[in-house]
């Protein structure tokens, strides 16, 4: 076995976060501590690109703040991830979607997947 | 000091208890044997020699053979000199990691820095090279500039940094900490970096 992959498996966190996928709209869950007070700050957004791989694998998640993009990568075995909520899937035909970084207003809107139930 | 014989496997990061990344390098260190102790009466000081890594018999030399037929072991790749340790090991004896470290050391890591070839001034010494492109820089943007005086003393002095071969030498990197060690695949998680490529022996002092 490889030993770096060995060092992850022994030295990061296990977690079951639900599986989301570039062009997902997703609510991060992060505690922030100020001082000695933690609090939970939800960054909601869509997801832009997933990076790496096992210990140093991290989503990018972008949203438009006051008019201005605003992009933020978190490390999926961050232990600051309170949790994340998937709260619509899109439909996208590219792992990274930074063309969304040039577009703004409706433009940017990324078209929802819809799943039709198997009988 | 005490010290151990490892190779480097490479890099990872992983979160400390306050929630921080940190950047890690893996190093592999199995354990040493002691293939000579040297004390101050027969050579002039004291030291432990340790070595590390199978290496084949037929390319190891004869004299070299016997050597690590007196510790009553296999012919080894690497072979190091720790003066004055402190650690109570006779010939032939093994020594692992957790004899020597703990979580939260600080160690220094000696290792062979990559090869960078021939490289010029603004990379192998942190020359600044010409701040602007335009204004008559015609292709002297990463050239040294003066190298002296003119009649006197009519000659370069000694130690003139230039271009040349970068790299591929002894570099020790001091105050790095220990993060966490995985004694059960004998691993050292050791903070930043260390000189040298991946597969490179390394060799980790106290």
């Amino acid at each position: 076995m490889n030993l770096i992959d060995y060092v992850h498996e022994q030295v990061t966190l296990k977690r079951d976060l639900p599986s989301f996928r570039p062009g997902d709209n997703i609510a991060v869950n992060y505690k922030i501590i100020e001082g000695t007070k933690e609090r939970i700050q939800v960054f909601r957004g869509d997801v832009i690109q997933i990076n790496g791989d096992g210990a140093t694998k991290t989503f990018t998640v972008r949203k438009i703040s006051n008019g201005v993009g605003v992009e933020r990568i978190f490390p999926f075995v961050s232990p600051a991830i309170a949790g994340i909520e998937v709260l619509k899937r899109g439909k996208v035909r590219r792992a990274k979607i930074y063309y969304l970084r040039g577009l703004t207003g409706k433009k940017a809107k990324i078209k929802e997947r819809r799943y039709v139930a198997v009988k | 000091m005490n010290g151990l014989i490892g190779k480097k496997i490479g890099m990872t990061s992983i979160f400390d208890s306050n929630g921080k990344n940190i950047a890690c390098t893996v190093i592999e260190a199995q354990p040493n044997i002691v293939t000579q102790v040297k004390t101050n009466e027969t050579d002039g000081y004291d030291a432990l020699q340790l070595g590390y890594g199978e290496a084949k018999a037929k390319n190891t030399s004869s004299a070299m053979i016997g050597h690590f037929k007196c510790a009553n072991t296999t012919p080894k790749r690497k072979v190091a000199e720790f003066r004055n340790a402190t650690l109570d090991k006779k010939l032939g004896d093994e020594i692992v990691l957790t004899d020597i470290f703990s979580e939260g050391d600080k160690v220094s890591a000696i290792g062979t820095s990559k090869g960078k070839g021939y490289q010029g001034v603004v990379k192998r010494h942190n020359f600044s090279g010409v701040g602007q492109a335009t204004l008559g820089q015609h292709n002297r943007l990463r050239a040294p500039g003066s190298i002296g005086a003119s009649a006197t003393p009519s000659r370069v002095v000694k130690g003139m940094r230039m271009s040349g071969r970068m790299g591929n030498e002894r570099v020790k990197t001091k105050n790095l900490k220990i993060v966490k060690l995985l004694p059960e695949k004998n691993l050292i998680l050791i903070q930043g970096s260390v000189p040298g490529h991946k597969g490179s022996f390394v060799i980790i002092e106290k």
